[in-house]
């Protein structure tokens, strides 16, 4: 049984029809992609599963738990974490109080100070500028803050929206390999949507295409790197 | 460093230059040179006052204290304003209201306890057990007043919860005048004596044995010589300013170092990243306002206690002054409600016999201050400038 079941979900955004029957799994341990172009519906489906645009149709299930209906901080509590599309750091508090918040479901202490020092090994940057508020972090470092502060929550699943968005390409190497460790050594389930197509499919399993709220193809990773199709669409080939 | 070296620049800049800047800046926005202009009438009047004697060291002594006492009320209602405009972007102007219901209720607890004679044998309890009967009442009106009010308008247009809340205080208001009467009601004097080894005062000789009941903290007036001049101190303003203080100081530990008030400060910031922490943005919106509920109901048993009645048209003056001292500060800065609130009370309180101007005029100080600091400050005197998200 997958850890994470999307079945054919719709979501509107009043009269607009973002979602238009949408099904995806992701299994324990994998790195599954999404891909697509702009407006394709890919950050929607995040949301959806978080329950910030909740489904209007369909069922999402996690561990073998219904959770379409539930509120998303109920649904963070049952191990979803998000980085959202364009970080949303909070930037007036603090790098150190934003990790806080990444753990607010949590009650576990000792283990969430554990969790944070891992953060701040993992990026040393955070740790220099733990008191200094998110807002004044560049852009590289507030999308690490935005990865630190889903770890904290310690999610068994977490959904990644464009982590690699405005960054240098040396950054996103870094941020894809973090990603690619977590994964690994941490054994965190992720669900990643990227506009950079060729990365993504480099460490994912399984890929989904998303085209205009609609699931058009998904296939394994390497499959998905040779369809002509997507390399033309999304790999940027002729 | 930039900046820093403009400002050297702007330092070394000569007199004469710096005038003539000043002067193009007051051309250029017409409204400053009223604002300037009426600060310096101020000022001169003021100073001419005080060149004639007609004010004098004693009054102010003596106004100063009544002020940062009115002030202090101001103040912790303000913080109610600030707390929920600062979550919701929302004027909550029911909650003179809030302040009114918490008080009133209040009354009914003081007024059996001292029927019963309670209040007199155990008086810090009473008191103990007012505040906290105020508190609840204030708590509840204000949660009822969020869940049926305003949470089902929470992504109305702004200008919808705007008017409920409106309604909802003329609502509260009418509703109390309908059960309980429009007439004030006598709010008991209280005494409260303390240290009566130290302080040789309300002294009674019985049989050539004199005991003495110690200083009456509530109700209590006393001749005080300082600094050359004697005033009628009374310990109570004193106590109403501690207070204040003191639960500020809670307020301020809360939400910059508890878990609750770290989620609030997100909630306030961005509602659905916040929700994505696991935090659940309806419950830390309704501890939003319970905060500024509770501390409108002590702030309204403090205010009963020495302004002695209560009535049900009692929110409206003190919740619109607190508005105006929450917008003064800086509305959504906390320390700001609490510097507007202070800054209001001192300034309604010294300003009528600094400028020789009739009491009754109270009010038009208390708006022309605001006119005043919004010419020259727009976000208050600690409002941040409202960026375009946030506006
Ligand atoms: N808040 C909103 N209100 C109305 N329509 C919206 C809203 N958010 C998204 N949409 C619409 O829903 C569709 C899907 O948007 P979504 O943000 O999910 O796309 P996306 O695949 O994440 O795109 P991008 O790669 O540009 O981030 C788009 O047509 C978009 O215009
Ligand atoms: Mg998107």
């Amino acid at each position: 049984m997958a850890l994470l079941e999307v079945q054919n979900i719709h979501t509107y955004y009043g009269k607009i029809h973002a979602l238009k029957g949408i099904s995806l799994d992701v299994d324990e341990g994998e790195i599954v992609t999404l891909i697509g172009g702009n407006g394709a519906g890919k950050t929607t489906t995040l949301n959806t599963i978080c329950g910030i645009t909740p489904a209007s149709e369909g069922t999402i299930i996690l561990g073998g738990k219904n959770i379409t209906r539930m509120r998303p901080h109920a649904i963070v509590a049952m191990g979803v974490g998000q980085s959202p599309e364009g970080r949303k750091i909070f930037t007036r508090l603090t790098v150190r109080e934003n990790l806080e918040m990444g753990a607010y479901a949590r009650n576990d202490a000792a283990k969430i100070a554990k969790d944070m020092e891992f953060v701040f090994e993992t990026f040393p940057r955070l740790k220099e500028r733990e008191q200094q508020l998110g807002g004044t972090l560049s852009g590289g470092e507030q999308q690490m803050l935005a990865i630190g502060r889903a770890l904290m929550g310690q999610p068994r699943i977490m959904l990644l929206d464009e982590p690699s968005m405005g960054l240098a390409p040396l950054l996103v190497r870094d941020i894809f390999h973090i990603i690619e460790y977590l994964n690994k050594e941490q054994g965190t389930t992720i669900l990643l949507v990227e506009q950079n197509a060729h990365m993504a499919l480099a460490i994912a399993s399984r890929g989904y295409v998303l085209q205009t709220g609609n699931i058009i193809l998904t296939d394994s990773a390497r499959h998905l790197q040779e369809n002509e199709m997507v390399r033309k669409a999304y790999l940027g080939e002729n | 460093m930039v900046s820093q070296e403009a400002n050297a620049l702007r330092r070394s800049e000569p007199f004469i230059e710096r005038l003539q800047r000043f002067g193009k800046s007051m051309l250029r926005s017409p409204i400053t040179l009223v604002g300037t202009i009426i600060i310096a009438v101020i000022i001169v009047q003021a100073l001419s006052n005080i060149l004639q004697g007609e004010y004098d060291f004693e009054l102010f002594v003596k106004q100063l204290m009544v002020g940062l006492a009115q002030g202090s009320i101001y103040a912790l209602v303000a913080l109610g304003y600030t707390l929920v405009y600062g979550i919701l972007f929302m004027i909550n102007f029911a909650h003179g209201e809030v302040f009114m219901a918490g008080t009133y209720i209040g009354f009914f607890a003081i007024d059996a306890m001292n029927k019963t004679g309670f209040l007199e044998q155990h008086t810090l309890l009473s008191l103990l057990i007012v505040f906290l009967v105020a508190i609840v009442s204030s708590v509840l009106v204000a949660v009822t007043l969020e869940r049926i009010a305003y949470r089902p308008l929470r992504n109305a247009p702004r200008l919808v919860p705007l008017i409920t809340a409106i309604g909802a205080s003329t609502f509260l208001q009418r509703a109390f005048v309908g059960l309980f009467g429009s007439s004030p009601r006598v709010y008991p004097n209280v005494h409260f004596y303390i240290l009566p080894q130290v302080f040789h005062l309300e002294c009674n000789a019985v049989d050539g044995v004199e005991t003495c009941l110690g200083m009456d903290l509530v109700s209590g007036r006393y001749p005080l010589q300082f600094l050359g001049i004697e005033i009628l101190f009374r310990p109570f303003y004193l106590v109403v300013f501690l207070a204040a203080i003191a639960m500020m100081a809670t307020l301020w530990y809360i939400v910059r170092r508890t878990k609750t008030g770290k989620a609030m400060r997100a909630v306030a910031e961005d509602k659905a990243t916040a929700s994505l922490m696991g935090i659940n943005v309806d419950s830390v919106i309704v501890t939003t306002f319970v905060l500024g509920a509770a501390l409108a109901g002590a702030a309204g048993v403090l205010f009963a206690l020495y302004n002695r009645q209560v009535v049900p048209t009692m929110g409206f003056a003190p919740g619109l002054k607190a508005f105006t001292a929450a917008v003064l500060g800086g509305i959504g800065n906390i320390p700001g409600a609490a510097v507007g609130g202070f800054f209001l009370g001192i300034v309604e309180a010294v300003a009528p016999s600094l400028l020789n101007i009739p009491n009754q005029l109270e009010n038009v100080i208390a708006f022309g201050m605001l006119v005043l600091v919004l010419i020259f400050r727009p976000s208050g005197i600690l409002g941040e400038v409202l960026t375009e998200k946030k506006a």
